[in-house]
């Protein structure tokens, strides 16, 4: 490539992000280049997960129904372990997924999607060059020109960091420093075939539907929680772990994992299944508060996980969609700024636009009800305990509830007050 | 693999690798990790990459590295001196 030619814009990392927001870019005639370290895009990325697909509908309507998904979500479901025992709660609602509507959210398996999606920017105009690591930013002028990939110089009037939890691009650029223990989780998964009709009778799916459950109690107390979701012919099954609350217990994360996988309410669930694949990554935990202070320099944007959009609430854990909305704008402030200096101001002024920041703001507090330690050493035993009361008749002349709740408080080292205080403390953060 | 517990190697052994023989993308300093008492990355790393030999040396292999960089975040005392991706085309290849 020339010294001379120069891109609208090079986005590092061809995920959600970097392809929503080349997709956005090139339909409207912008030169973009997007670049890729893995073999094709998605080979390198890792979900749940699932995709809300309003986000995509933003990109463009109708997009979701081409795209490269596994099930329509269903079924949320929402499971409490202890020792071998389990509650499960499965919440359906039909109005989620109404005829001639976009189902509000599908599993999906990113290698696959993420795949789709590149190649729906390139159909747009967008280039996109896989198997190549950007290895350095240029800087000319105090401003970020462009990137360096082996030999390779490549200019644009603005660099796009998409390049995902660990941004190292952030990091050369200045923006953010080391990513903190306390704020990544650590999250683990195996992928398991299973034929499609044996998941949807376990699961009590129709065809197409799927299930996507939340566990908690499957970490040895470890700040931390289990993930299932049904693709069409496997299950995607997985754990995410606070790294720090793990070097303090010295069970390994792979043997935890191990564990919660043959789990006598799980094990059933993948029984005569095939794992195929085993995958990790870092999922941000920090929420609104983890969004580095700046977000661009002169030249220079940071999107997707890389710039730390990421939001759980414990019931919903969203980064993709959080990831196309901020590519989307992204796009839409290089294309609106006419002055290359006003990118950055006007990037962050069209992700409040786009609801991004005050959605992230909204549920700020979610962290501090996730991080009562409780919810992970005692309350799945005492809600456990609770049921065992409920649905235990062996003829013996039963105490009051009550009475047993305070009995089965004592029993999960807790008091009445503690219970108090989580719910106030809760009740505050949401 | 069928549904049973699967020890690192078995699970590792299931995804599609590049190993770039040429160049390591993670190196540690033996020296910074024999001063280092906690050691995290025993645990912390999903595909246990890190061990400790009968020396009570950390041994480390990248070959088998799913790219997550839960070391990097975890490790203290810095005896992991460089940690970069693969060069382009090497490493992990997820196909799901």
């Amino acid at each position: 490539m020339s010294d001379t030619e120069k891109f609208d814009a090079i986005i590092i990392g061809a995920g959600p992000a970097g392809s929503a927001c080349a997709y956005t870019l090139a339909k409207e005639g912008k030169e973009v280049l997007v670049i890729e370290r893995a073999d094709s895009p998605g080979a390198k990325n890792v979900t749940g997960g699932r995709l809300y697909t309003y986000a995509l509908e933003m990109v463009e309507e109708g997009l979701t129904q081409e795209a490269a998904l596994e099930r329509r979500v269903t079924h949320e479901q929402i499971m409490l372990l202890d020792g071998d025992r389990s509650i499960n709660i499965d919440y359906h609602n039909p109005a989620f997924n109404e005829a001639g509507q976009v189902p509000h959210a599908y599993s999906i398996l990113r290698a696959r999607f993420d795949e789709w999606f590149a190649s729906k920017a390139e159909e747009t105009g967008a280039m996109v060059a896989c198997g190549i690591k950007v290895d350095e930013l240029l800087v000319k002028d105090g401003k970020i020109a462009g990137v360096i990939a082996g030999e390779d110089e490549m200019y644009a009037d603005v660099v796009i960091a998409a390049d995902g939890v660990n941004s190292l691009m952030g990091q050369k650029a200045g923006l953010i420093k080391d990513i903190s223990a306390a704020s990544a989780g650590i999250g683990v998964k195996e992928t398991i075939e299973l034929p499609a009709e044996i998941i949807q009778a376990r699961f009590n799916l129709n065809n197409e539907e799927g299930a996507a459950r939340m566990i908690l109690g499957c970490t040895e107390g470890i700040h931390g929680g289990g993930f299932l979701y049904t693709n069409q012919d496997s299950i995607s099954l997985g754990c995410v772990f606070m790294p720090e609350e793990v070097a303090r217990h010295g069970q390994s994360v792979h043997q935890i994992f191990q564990n919660f996988k043959m789990h006598p309410s799980i094990y059933p669930l993948l029984e005569g299944g095939e794992t195929v694949e085993y995958a990790a990554h870092l999922v941000s935990e920090d929420g609104f508060r983890g969004i580095p202070g700046k977000l661009y320099r002169d030249g220079f944007l940071m999107i997707g996980d890389a710039a730390g959009f990421v939001i759980n609430t414990g019931s919903s854990i969203r980064g993709i969609d959080l990831a196309i909305l901020s590519g989307i704008a992204a796009a839409r402030a290089v294309i609106d700024s006419q002055d290359p200096v006003r990118v950055g101001p006007a990037y962050m002024q069209e992700l409040n636009n786009i609801g991004l920041i005050p959605a992230m703001k909204a549920v700020e507090g979610y962290k501090d009800l996730l991080e009562i330690p409780r919810i992970y050493t005692s309350y799945p035993g005492l809600a456990a305990d609770v049921f065992t009361r409920l649905f235990t008749v062996d003829g013996q002349v039963p105490r009051s509830l009550r009475k047993e709740i305070k009995g089965l408080l004592k029993q999960n080292q807790l008091s009445l007050w503690q219970l108090l205080k989580d719910g106030l403390r809760g009740y505050r953060s949401i | 693999m069928k549904i049973e517990k699967l020890d690192a190697p078995q699970l590792l052994g299931l995804n599609k690798f590049n190993v770039d023989e040429e160049a390591a993308h993670i190196v540690i300093d033996k020296t910074i990790c024999a001063r280092c008492l906690e050691k995290p990355c025993l645990v912390v790393c999903p595909a246990v990459l890190y061990k400790l030999d009968k020396n009570g040396e950390i041994s480390f292999d990248y070959a088998g590295c799913l790219e997550c960089g839960t070391c990097r975040v975890m490790c203290k005392n810095k005896g992991i001196i460089k940690w970069e991706y693969p060069r382009g085309t090497f490493g992990v290849t997820y196909r799901y």
